[in-house]
């Protein structure tokens, strides 16, 4: 089972410090791979907020093609970060890793953050079917203040081949996954976190609606609904799809994923609608034991499970830092000095909420509404 | 009469017992010469007559052994055409000492003689088919067990539960936000009437085509599933209207109104409507039936008693014929617009009204027919394995298509246009035809089947209908139904108890839900139905696996 450390602070904090989180739930993980996800970035990319940022992988061949076609595209350059790579053993280096801000070409100066952000993913996804049969590109997020990393390897392993232990990548918000390969093969996109347009989640657990939502998904005809090669890409395309599409509410993604029976919807105040969207909704149900983690782009974080999950996440910390981890050991490792009877174990009707800068913690009962 | 000399009388008019499907094994050794066996036989295949025996006999203490003429009671197959012994059984079950029973004949020539008169064969039932289907053929093969536990069926929470009704796209729900919450917006759209369901349902069978006492019992059976077991089964009434009472009562919720070609019966529904306390749970709109596509339905003039007589508002023993087409309609995109809407304005838009249609390659046609129709609220596919009480053997036998490549096909064509959740599929036609209900219901449902319908497995099942695909009995049609499922003769429906019959109706049904949790536990689903989960299943035929989108296991 794939293990997973999230952080929200109001202060900048190093990307680390989830990985040493990692690190303390090894037993769940298998080292196969490491995501990590940064958002409301400090250090070097602090004064950039503004601006997209491409964050991703190339070869040499890669990086030409890329430069080309983001030139060609009216992407100006801003500021880009590399990591120093220190060589370790049983991780092959690719040739370049980047996160790239770019300025946005200059007919998108003044125009709406929606169409900005469809242009920004179209890029993206134009940038991975270029590089995607060879694997000269891998293009992981395009999307203001966000930046991903992915490699596969164990997780602190990866960390220190980044150097992301000496680096100075700091953010507000960082999603960590040390992965254990389920059912699909090792691949660079099939590793957690995954992002659409300011929308992000992790997740643990088997899939096992999978083919039904993915099918849903796609036949939605939006262009983003693509990739999945994991089957817990659907969670973050069902975040996206729900709150920015639907606009509904982000509690409303609790009742899409895990929907309540007829009986418990009777006593909602928002029953009526609610039986709707289960109907309407019902292909992305998820049905399975899966704890997801994930931000929306105003930087609220939430943990959600299905009833099903064994064992449930936990939430710890304290006003200013919390954690959102699969395991308790995680939680110690990050924030030690904290209530612990205050720990929150999230369970089958509960949605456990973070407001920007972890300055509130709300859970959300489903039963209630 | 035994020649007087030794020339020989001419048989060569009759066929010998070698030409017939069933030939009945009787034991002179063990029949105690009751006679009941020849009077339960439902087509009078076979007799008590006597024969005249020579037997040499010796008495006294030296041998004198004497021809002696005896005459002894025998039962004797008759080896008439329009007598043959179907197979059925039922002297088998009478007799007291194990001496009778029918016995497959493989060598059998039936059809060739079965058409006497120029009318070719009809029967009720089952194809002729009996080879393995490709429902039974799938294999459910993706188990969770090493990333994550499988569900536990006895001790998860399992909600096997499906929708009837057409479903609006999320994206035009009436949904507005007010304080944060969703709240329905009533008045800015249609919103269709939806019913939530058992995902098996008992398929169309008519008052008429089954006797009083079966259809009591389905129907006794359905309720009790509803009022006690809290398991939303629901039943068709088939052609043919029903019982007024009933049309009247709280029960009509748990059925499905059918309407034919024929509207038979229709005149009581109508007249009804305003005393309904209940809406019934759906209006299916047959176009089609998968044992004979293309082909009306019809119901035998010895059916026709009183009771039904009374229902369909027609004479007595008259043959009630349905055309194959709704003559008043003159296309089928026509047909179905104009009917849906006729038939949710009836009941006021709170009902969801589908049509049924054959199994057939233009089932696509029609399904995109109904996506582009917003009332159409489902549409059931009748397989070729579906039976009806009267079709022509060779209807039966060469027409149709299989439902499970034909309901595939219809389910990627919705995905295609991002409607599969919209327009729910009912799949039908040899579900449970070699006994696995769940296992065929789910491999459907996987499919892309929102629901299943069942009719002889049911009849099988809870009234133990002797029928199987070795053409044995098949007397569905002629009145003469040995048990008394499909007969309106008092004397053979009395031998069926419809409280035993309902007994049996929630038994499988309760037993099913069972199965279908210990198929969906391991593939991990346990609150919503799975379908289209096709990565779930797999088969062993490649050409197989690929027409219908699986993967391919050996």
């Amino acid at each position: 089972m794939c293990r997973l450390a999230a952080i929200t602070s109001k202060d900048y904090i190093s990307s680390i410090e989830p990985i040493l989180a990692l690190e303390t739930m090894k037993e769940g993980h298998d080292g196969s791979g490491l995501g990590l996800t940064l958002k409301n970035l400090g250090g070097e990319f602090e004064k950039l907020k503004k601006y997209p940022i491409l964050s991703g992988i190339c070869s040499k061949s890669g990086k030409k093609t890329l430069d080309d076609f983001m030139k060609k595209q009216g992407f100006k350059l801003r500021h880009e970060w590399t990591p120093k790579i220190k060589p370790v053993k049983g991780i092959v280096a690719r040739d370049y890793y980047f996160a790239r801000a770019y300025d946005y070409p200059v007919s998108y100066k003044d125009k709406s953050m929606s169409e900005k952000e469809d242009l920004l993913m179209k890029t993206r996804i134009a940038l991975r079917k270029m590089g995607e049969h060879d694997e000269s590109i891998f293009a992981f997020s395009f999307y203001p203040d966000v930046i991903t990393l992915k490699e596969v390897g164990d997780p602190l392993e990866v960390a220190e081949f980044f150097g992301l232990d000496r680096d100075g990548l700091k953010a507000k918000v960082i999603f960590a996954q040390g992965r254990q390969n389920t059912n699909y093969a090792i691949y660079l996109y099939a590793c957690h976190p995954f992002f659409i347009q300011g929308y992000c989640s992790m997740t643990n657990g088997e899939n096992t609606a999978f083919v039904p939502i993915r099918e849903f998904l796609m036949s939605r005809g939006f262009p983003g609904y693509i990739g999945y090669n994991s089957d817990s890409e659907v969670f973050t395309h069902i975040l996206h799809y729900t709150v920015r599409q639907l606009k509904f509410p982000l509690t409303y993604y609790k009742d899409v994923i895990t929907p309540l029976k007829v009986a418990e919807i009777q006593q909602r105040d928002d029953s009526e609608a609610l039986r709707l969207i289960k109907q309407s909704l019902r292909p992305l149900c998820i049905d399975g034991p899966n704890m997801v983690i994930g931000f929306t782009p105003d930087g609220t974080c939430f943990m959600v499970q299905d009833s099903k999950k064994l064992r449930p996440g936990v939430v710890g910390g304290v006003k200013g830092k919390y954690a959102l981890m699969s395991e308790e050991c995680g939680v110690d490792k990050i924030i030690p000095k904290r209530d612990r009877s205050k720990d929150i174990f999230p369970m089958k009707y509960d949605m456990v909420i973070i407001s920007p800068d972890a300055q509130e913690v709300k859970v959300w009962n489903q039963l209630q509404g | 009469m035994e020649p007087a000399s030794g020339i020989r009388l001419d048989h060569n008019h009759r066929l010998s017992l070698k030409e017939f499907p069933y030939i009945i094994r009787w034991r002179d050794d063990r029949c105690k010469r009751c006679g009941r066996c020849t009077a339960v036989c439902p087509v009078k295949a076979i007799e008590p007559t006597v024969k005249v025996q020579r037997v040499v006999k010796s008495e006294g203490s030296v041998p004198t052994p004497v021809a002696v003429r005896s005459v002894t009671h025998v039962v004797e197959q008759v080896t008439d055409m329009e007598r043959y012994c179907t197979g059925c059984g039922t002297c088998t079950l009478v007799c007291p000492n194990e001496a009778i029973e029918p016995e497959f004949n493989p060598q059998h020539k039936f059809l060739h003689y079965k058409n006497k008169g120029g009318d070719g064969y009809k029967r009720g039932g089952r194809r002729n088919d009996p080879s393995i289907s490709t429902l039974d053929r799938l294999k459910f093969t993706r188990i969770s067990m090493l990333t994550d536990p499988a569900l536990d069926a006895g001790r998860h929470e399992f909600r096997v539960r499906s929708y009837i009704g057409r479903i609006l796209p999320p994206e035009e729900l009436p949904l507005k936000l007010v304080n944060g919450k969703l709240v329905v917006d009533k008045q800015s759209a249609f919103i269709p009437p939806v019913r939530e369901i058992f995902p098996i349902m008992i398929g169309s069978m008519s008052v008429g085509a089954l006797s009083p006492p079966m259809w009591e019992g389905l129907a006794m059976g359905v309720a009790y599933l509803n009022e006690v077991e809290g398991m939303p089964v629901v039943m068709c009434s088939g052609e043919g209207g029903m019982p007024p009472r009933l049309l009247k009562s709280k029960y009509l919720k748990y059925f499905i109104i059918q309407i034919a070609s024929g509207y038979f019966g229709w005149d009581e529904i109508i007249h009804a409507i305003p005393h309904m306390v209940e809406d019934p749970a759906a209006i299916e709109i047959k176009y089609g039936q998968g044992a004979k596509p293309g082909d009306g339905g019809l119901l035998m003039a010895q059916k026709v008693l009183k009771l039904i007589a009374k229902i369909r508002g027609v004479p007595q023993f008259v043959d009630l014929a349905s055309p194959p087409t709704h003559q008043t309609k003159y296309s089928i995109e026509e047909a179905v617009a104009k009917m849906i809407q006729s038939m949710s304005m009836a009941f006021g838009f709170r009902v969801p009204v589908y049509p049924k249609i054959s199994g057939t390659k233009t089932a696509r046609a029609v399904l995109n027919n109904l996506a582009r129709n917003p009332y159409a609220a489902a549409l059931s596919i009748d397989g070729e394995d579906g039976g009806t009480g009267a079709a022509y053997n060779v209807s039966m036998d060469k027409m149709g298509h299989p439902i499970a490549s034909n309901l595939r096909e219809c389910y990627l064509d919705l995905v295609k246009q991002g409607k599969q959740n919209e327009l729910p599929l009912i799949a039908a036609g040899g579900i449970g035809k070699r006994g696995n209900l769940a296992a065929n219901a789910a491999a459907l449902i996987m499919l892309g089947a929102s629901a299943v319908a069942i009719g002889k497995y049911i009849m099988q099942a809870a009234a133990d209908c002797f029928g199987d695909e070795y053409n044995r009995c098949n007397l569905c049609n002629t009145g003469k139904c040995p048990r008394g499922i499909t007969t309106q003769d008092p004397k053979l429906y009395r031998r069926l108890d419809s409280d035993k019959v309902a007994e049996r109706v929630v038994e499988v049904f309760k037993a099913a839900d069972v199965e279908l949790r210990k198929i969906f536990a391991p593939m991990g689903r346990s609150t919503e139905l799975p379908i289209g989960m096709s990565d779930g299943l797999s088969i062993d035929d490649p050409a197989m696996a690929e027409r219908l989108g699986i993967s391919y296991a050996c």
